[in-house]
């Protein structure tokens, strides 16, 4: 009988997703930042950017990946995007404008702060949404812990 | 800093729970967690205060002016709701590292605090925002996080009973948003004060949108019905709370279906307006014999509960059946009735789970029958318990007996001498439930092999009789309850056309 094979001894899967790996995380940093003048915006690159890591990971295993994306830095990220986008409301709110009015940001030139203010909370939303994404793999991929009760 | 703080008493809760996962240390968190529902208290409390002087205050996220833009809007009606939320949430919080079921919950103690305080964020969002889809966009982040705040529960069951919660509040959710995007198709609008202006043309009877509107009602009113647990929609209830971490129950019974009060009678009476509801659909016909069905079944099931949080959760089945009565009967002063009993039921029912908590921490189990004997070894929890039930019968000089002489009022107002007799009645079957458990405290006597018990340390009685306190001191000084609700209810009846 057959032994079932792991998937990182698969040779066209293995060549073929080394190659795609790096090229989808490139994308999505297109799509993060190209997000202001043209579709995308931080959801979408979140997407794109955790599916990279997630075939990585289906490839090349669980372990492989965590050494790149340890589980508590991935935690971290989730919590740091919201922390980026809630931050900007708030610095506009410092700076004298409403909450996440980003024109606040550069009061000579509102334009130029808006521009920034919408590049940060995109990145602060790409951030969370790709770190949700490898934490969900992370935790479907673990092994279950001891039934309670 | 003073005009911000509609949006600081939903962004403070929403950065503290991120910044949960950051700190990471067992104090800090601790420490944050505890001083960011105080500090929602203070803003809600100062908000309360201005709304009474000025009225209401509207908040432009980004500086973009509604109809266009998010608009946040206070007024005397949300602003009760957050005070009662927040209180709830400061109160409870002793209670949260301490009583938490699993040893995973206790090691990774800091994400639990992270989904508590979203928890509070979305709930104070529903409350603060005044556009619909902000609206259904706070009502998931709380939902989510209450669904995996009831999963922490200390059995394997409460994954079930979380699960179980999670299946019927999506389908709650995606019923309102389905209401929310018909209404956008026949108005344009998000913005709730423009929808109260432009909601009767299209809702006219005979006109070609007329039926859009009625279905866009209907999946609104259900929506909302499921999340609050109107009667025959409340199945997901009693199973969420008896299974959550007993401290989870009491934030939840205390605040989440009061939120979704809130939000069903502002899209009554606010947005669609009493005329349409009662004159034109007479949805009074189906609610009052539904909650009067509710107030006599769940009192009825809670009766034959064994289990003490079970018991509990039944009880607030029937309790929401007065809400919904206050709601169903028309008027000004049955709305007033509805919302004095939402603050009192967040009380009593928020200090009997906390009580359940105390017990539960002391005899590991929530059976009625494992009570025996807590009269004796802890006599303040069920001194308590005793006074917290007192309120939910309604007994005068509790808080229970001003939201039921209500209720009484606004029937007899309108000549309806029957329900007037029915809620009366039905507090009878809250004494058969409550007497169950007090009977097996004081006169049942505790087996001589169980472990022994003691009463529970002063951090967790003080804010069991911080709740149960209220409850009494709120029954004696009416008007402040009835003051704000009578108000509350008279903005709310004048819909924001």
């Amino acid at each position: 009988m057959k032994q079932p094979r792991l998937l990182r001894e698969e040779v066209i899967l293995r060549v073929v997703s080394k190659a795609l790996v790096p090229l989808i995380l490139l994308f999505a940093l297109y799509v993060q930042f190209h997000g202001d003048f043209g579709p995308g915006g931080g959801f979408q690159a979140g997407v794109i950017f955790a599916a990279g890591m997630i075939l990585y990971g289906l490839i090349f295993g669980l372990a492989n990946l965590q050494r790149v994306w340890p589980p508590r830095r991935v935690e971290l990220g989730i919590g740091l995007g919201v922390m980026l986008y809630a931050g900007v409301g708030v610095a506009t709110m410092v700076r004298g404008g409403r909450f996440l009015a980003y024109g606040a940001l550069d009061p000579h030139h509102p334009v130029h702060g808006q521009h920034l203010g919408i590049l940060l909370v995109e990145l602060g939303v790409g951030i969370t949404v790709a770190s949700t994404l490898i934490a969900i793999f992370y935790a479907l991929g673990r092994v279950p812990p001891e039934p309670r009760g | 800093m003073s005009e911000h703080l509609p949006i600081l008493q939903v962004v403070v809760p929403l950065l503290a729970g991120p910044l949960c996962l950051l700190l990471r240390h067992r104090l800090l968190v601790r420490g944050l967690a505890t001083a960011v529902p105080l500090a929602c208290l203070t803003i809600a409390g100062l908000l309360l205060h201005r709304v009474q002087q000025v009225g209401a205050i509207s908040y432009h996220i980004g500086g973009w002016a509604p109809p266009l833009g998010i608009e946040y809007r206070i007024d005397l009606a949300n602003a009760y709701v957050m005070v009662i939320v927040s209180a709830i949430a400061a109160v409870v919080m002793p209670f949260l590292p301490g009583h938490m079921g699993s040893a995973m919950v206790r090691r990774r103690e800091h994400l639990f605090y992270a989904i508590f305080l979203l928890a509070l964020a979305g709930l104070l969002g529903i409350s603060a925002t005044g556009d619909m889809f902000n609206a259904f966009v706070f009502l998931e982040i709380a939902s989510l996080a209450s669904y995996s705040l009831v999963a922490l529960g200390r059995h394997r069951r409460a994954l079930v009973a979380a699960y179980s919660y999670l299946i019927i509040g999506t389908i709650g959710g995606t019923f309102f948003l389905l209401g929310i995007g018909l209404m956008y198709q026949m108005t344009g609008t998000l913005n709730m004060v423009d929808l109260a202006h432009r909601l009767p043309e299209p809702m006219s009877p005979g006109t070609p949108g007329s039926r859009t509107v009625l279905v866009a009602f209907a999946f609104l009113a259900v929506g909302l019905s499921i999340k609050l647990a109107v009667f025959p929609l409340h199945q997901w209830l009693p199973r969420a709370y008896a299974h959550a971490p007993s401290a989870v129950s009491a934030f939840l019974a205390a605040t989440s279906t009061k939120v979704s009060y809130y939000l069903l009678v502002r899209v009554v009476f606010s947005l669609f307006g009493a005329a349409y509801v009662f004159d034109a659909l007479k949805l009074d016909r189906l609610l009052l014999p539904l909650s009067i069905v509710a107030m006599f079944a769940g009192s009825t099931a809670a009766i034959f509960q064994t289990d003490l949080k079970r018991l509990l959760a039944y009880s607030s089945v029937a309790q929401i059946g007065y809400m919904t009565l206050g709601v169903s009967l028309a008027s000004v002063t049955g709305l007033t009735g509805g919302l004095v009993h939402l603050f009192n039921h967040a009380l009593m029912k928020g200090g009997l789970f906390l009580a359940a908590a105390c017990y539960g921490m002391r005899l590991r189990s929530s059976r009625i029958a494992d009570l025996a004997g807590a009269g004796r070894l802890m006599p303040w929890t069920t001194a308590a318990f005793v006074t917290g039930g007192l309120a939910l019968i309604g007994v005068p000089g509790t808080a229970g007996f001003v939201s039921k002489w209500y209720l009484v009022l606004a029937a007899l107002e309108q000549g309806r001498w029957l329900v007037a007799v029915l809620v009366v009645a039905s507090s009878l079957l809250a004494v058969a439930y409550v007497w169950r458990v007090v009977e097996v405290a004081y006169f049942a006597d505790r087996d001589a092999g169980a472990h022994p018990i003691k009463e529970v340390p002063p951090l967790l009685l003080v804010p069991t009789w911080i709740l149960i306190g209220a409850t009494v001191y709120f029954g004696l000084r009416t008007e402040l309850t009835a003051g704000v609700a009578e108000a509350a209810a008279g903005v709310l009846w004048e819909s924001l056309r």
